[in-house]
């Protein structure tokens, strides 16, 4: 299994790469757990989700929440509140 | 009509604006949004996510589609390092009233900010900063639904 995380603008920055692929253990189920699994890598992880609420979803490039489920997830990006326009 | 287009290249109004003047409708409205030089920026740098960028923003198209009786649509967004004065974004909207197309045209930008997979990173002399999602930016477009 497994799947690609994307990561934009501050995030790509604290964490040093764009995308990486994961294999996380299985009771990670959502986006939030997700997170949490990634945070405790400590570091540039832990800088980009010291505030979760902070970080914004997609799940197969489409927008999602927190609670999204990935187990059959194939990319997740995380990112800031989008500025375009 | 719809045209949608994330690019790297200015794009030119005018043109823009023609081909919706071409569809024989009434009215055309359009917004262009363009790069303030504030605070002494010298750039301004756009990322988005391209994997996810045009349907999001062709989400966004239908959604204005479905709400205005609109005979054409553009939305062209710019990425890649940019400089005061500079043209980020334009929209624009074809109708047979101007009702129609200026209630499109600013729901199109307000949707485009809050909806569409776009960082804006403003850079100074010797210095860099990510630009905040501001609240009221979410309230214009939370006004719309």
């Amino acid at each position: 299994m497994g799947f690609r995380v994307l990561y934009f603008a501050w995030v790509r920055e604290a964490i040093g790469q764009d995308e990486e692929f994961v294999d996380p253990p299985r009771e990670i189920a959502t986006v939030g757990a997700l997170i949490g699994w990634l945070s405790a890598r400590g570091g540039g992880y832990a800088e980009a989700f010291r505030d979760p609420a902070r970080i914004r979803v997609a799940v197969d490039q489409q927008f999602a929440t927190h609670d999204a489920a990935i187990a059959s997830a194939r990319e997740i990006a995380l990112f800031p509140p989008v500025t375009g326009g | 009509m719809r045209r949608i287009a994330v690019q790297e290249a200015d794009f030119d109004p005018g043109t823009l604006l023609g081909a919706l003047e071409a569809l024989g409708g009434g009215a055309v409205a359009s917004f262009t949004g363009l790069v303030r030089g504030d605070g002494g920026l010298k750039a301004m740098q756009l990322d988005h996510y391209p994997a996810m960028t045009d349907q999001a923003m062709a989400a966004i198209a239908d959604a204005a589609e479905a709400r205005w009786p609109l005979l054409g649509l553009v939305a062209v967004h710019r990425v890649g390092m940019l400089h005061p004065g500079e043209r980020i974004v334009f929209v624009g909207t074809a109708s047979a009233h101007r009702a129609a197309a200026l209630e499109a045209c600013h729901f199109l930008i307000d949707w485009l900010k809050t909806d569409a997979p776009f960082w804006k990173k403003e850079h100074f002399e010797g210095a860099s900063r990510w630009v905040e999602a501001r609240e009221n930016d979410a309230a214009a477009t939370a006004r719309w639904t």
